[in-house]
């Protein structure tokens, strides 16, 4: 960029033609990564290409995949959420604590989703009214509310939820499509007409580009970052009821880790870490590739630890990628 | 694209090349563990793979997740009720997240025992413990015994005097001890609260208030350290013997000096043998998964399943001279 003599400089209107565009997009990229992976899958194991075996694989990776949709609205506006894992531990302890005072399962899934949202406000509380940095603020929170369950159950479980509830984590909406995973289809319609068809979303890439601009410009950067806060705990909310129901008990230590792999979901969908840009489509995308990836390796019995060294690897492959190509393609002018 | 097409026929060729072996029908069992990656859950895949060798037909499959987590063992039950594995054997992180997961392999025809760390009763079909409250306690004082020929004065330094399993362990060893141990004289209990310091504060006191005291017996792995440490400071190497529940790595080096004849333990090894026999014969339809059947576990012995489909394995295996060297590289 600092090559470029600054005194003449064109500014198009428009970078390419739209189909060219969509062509070299990085949801096109990472639709060709997963069709590779897809493919190869098929042929690594005979048991991948059953309708049965497939289901199961997206449980794998839809509960994580439902955050990831707020997540990555998060960090196009620059900011986010470390604590989300911990939010789904607070949120399935609270359903447990009120199952021992004999709530149903209305009263279940309204009290983890509440719970979320309410974790998601405080964190956005703190970081927008207090003007701290998120990072910070909900490293502060992940130990905050994952030690808040472990206070209220130790080395104890809730279990015994009702049956109807486990409908949420284990139920079918129609032969081998369960519904965790039409949950997931049905919030990324939503998450994708609000980020690329609303001016809220508009006003989410601008933040995440310059919120001292956005600010002068009279967008409400405040407001809207804790929305978006409140968004992240509300989907980990969700994801709360969907891998308790699952799950059939609440641990403390449950969903340990999950924060780091949303992230990682956000990031390979071509979210900039930085901000400012992204796009709904390549985190699903995203999502079904590390969901297939650990599936397919999961068939050929691969160890978990050489599965994470491929999932890094192919995260800085995919992010490298278009850097080189571009780098390649600025060269050749 | 005529690459692409060589390279397409070229992996089908492999896969069915590779997969040509597996049509003499062998048995899949899947030894699933807490984590991969730990010495105790290796050992227990040696003794499956030494299993699987015994029987002949089958095939072990060594897994489990990178971190101990339920959601990770999950993941892998996902993938191994697609892979139709005829047996799942698994340590649990959690009994019960695990168990809706099991109980949905098991409704697709794949036989589910735990080990170790077990599942809630409906999350499988048999359950092995290593071993069981009575056998533990005659071990513990059988460890004592084996080297006092005349018989002699011993003594208990526990963990807490709340800890549940160990205050059950003594109940059982002083129920055994009059028919069993007759000229084995248990003359005090004492508790280190499973604390290094405390542990050698009440060795210490013991060892002052009974003059005669020929050996300490304690069922817990600080307490045998501590205990065995006061000895060999003391110069009583030879006079006094330690002995109880250890783990190898961590005793080795009073066995090798002599403050301690033997301790036991559980053994992973037997532990994976043994998981690996109960799942294949429940395969085959030569065992039957109900209360107050008996099941042959090859070199092992027999297990007996009780009113909750649970068995113990064995008593706690025995580590002294002779093999502490081999199972102190293990755990």
């Amino acid at each position: 960029m600092s090559n470029d003599a600054p005194t003449h400089r064109n500014i198009p209107d428009r970078l390419d033609s739209p189909l060219r565009a969509a062509i070299l997009s990085w949801p096109a990229l990472l639709l060709v990564v997963a069709v590779i992976i897809f493919t190869v899958n098929s042929f690594a194991s005979p048991y991948f290409l059953s309708p049965w075996s497939l289901s199961d694989a997206t449980f794998n990776f839809t509960e994580k995949a439902i955050i990831a949709l707020a997540m990555a609205l998060l960090i196009i506006s620059g900011e986010i959420d470390l604590s989300v894992a911990a939010i789904i531990a607070l949120a399935s302890t609270a359903m447990g604590l009120a199952l021992q005072y004999g709530a149903d399962t209305p009263a279940l899934v309204a009290i983890g989703i509440g719970t979320g949202l309410l974790c998601g406000a405080f964190n956005g509380a703190l970081v927008t009214r207090l003007g701290l940095p998120s990072i910070v603020v909900t490293i502060g929170t992940m130990s905050l509310f994952r030690g808040l369950s472990y206070i209220v159950l130790g080395d104890q479980a809730f279990k015994g939820y009702p049956a109807s509830f486990a409908f949420f984590g284990q139920g079918y909406v129609w032969w081998v499509v369960s519904f965790e995973f039409v949950l997931f289809l049905g919030l990324a319609v939503i998450y994708y007409v609000l980020l690329h068809r609303t001016s809220f979303g508009r006003r989410v890439y601008v933040i995440g580009n310059n919120a001292t601009a956005a600010q002068f410009s009279g967008v409400r950067v405040e407001r809207i970052k804790f929305l978006l806060f409140c968004l992240t705990g509300l989907m980990s909310g969700i994801a709360a009821v969907l891998l308790t129901s699952r799950l059939g008990s609440t641990r403390p230590s449950i969903a340990q880790g999950w924060e780091l792999e949303v992230i990682t979901m956000v990031v390979l969908g071509g979210v900039s870490i930085l901000g400012g840009s992204g796009s709904i489509a390549g985190v699903v995308i995203a999502a079904f590739i590390m969901g297939l990836v650990t599936f397919g390796m999961g068939l050929l019995n691969v160890p978990g630890i050489v599965q994470s060294i491929f999932i890094g690897l192919l995260l800085i492959l995919v992010i490298a990628l278009p850097i080189v190509l571009g780098r390649l393609r600025r060269l050749r002018k | 694209m005529s690459l692409l097409k060589k390279l397409a026929f070229a992996t089908a060729l492999a896969t069915v090349m590779l997969s040509a072996p597996a049509a003499i029908a062998q048995t899949k069992i899947a030894l699933v563990v807490k984590s991969l990656g730990n010495g105790f859950f290796d050992a227990a895949n040696k003794g499956a793979q030494e299993a699987a060798a015994e029987l002949g037909d089958v095939e072990v499959i060594y897994t489990g997740p990178t971190t101990a987590t339920a959601e990770g063992q999950i993941e892998i039950i996902n993938s191994l009720i697609a892979q139709n594995v005829n047996a799942i054997a698994i340590s649990a992180n959690d009994p019960d997240a695990v168990a809706p997961a099991l109980k949905r392999a098991m409704e697709r025809g794949i036989t589910v025992i735990s080990w170790d760390s077990g599942v809630a009763q409906d999350g499988r079909q048999v359950h092995l413990n290593p071993s069981d409250t009575g056998l533990i306690g005659e071990t513990i004082i059988k460890l004592a015994a084996d080297y006092l020929p005349d018989g002699g004065d011993v003594a208990i330094l526990s963990a807490s005097s709340t800890a549940t399993n160990q205050n059950a362990w003594i109940e059982a060893a002083k129920a055994i001890l009059p028919t069993k141990f007759p000229n084995i004289n248990l003359v005090a209990t004492v508790y280190g609260d499973d604390d290094s310091v405390k542990s050698t504060n009440e060795a210490k006191g013991l060892i002052a208030s009974y003059p005669n005291l020929k050996a300490i017996i304690a069922p817990t792995t600080v307490g045998v350290v501590a205990a065995a440490q006061v000895v060999t400071d003391d110069n009583l190497i030879g006079k006094i013997n330690v002995t109880g529940l250890a783990l190898p790595s961590e005793f080795k080096k009073f066995i090798d000096n002599g403050a301690s004849q033997a301790v036991a333990l559980w053994n992973p090894i037997d532990l994976g043998y043994s998981a690996v026999q109960i799942s294949y014969q429940l395969v085959k339809g030569t065992a039957k998964a109900e209360p107050g059947a008996t099941i042959s576990i090859g070199r092992v012995g027999s297990i007996t399943l009780d009113d909750t489909n649970s068995a113990a394995m064995a008593a706690p295996f025995q580590f002294d001279k002779s093999n502490i060297e081999e199972f102190s590289k293990i755990y």
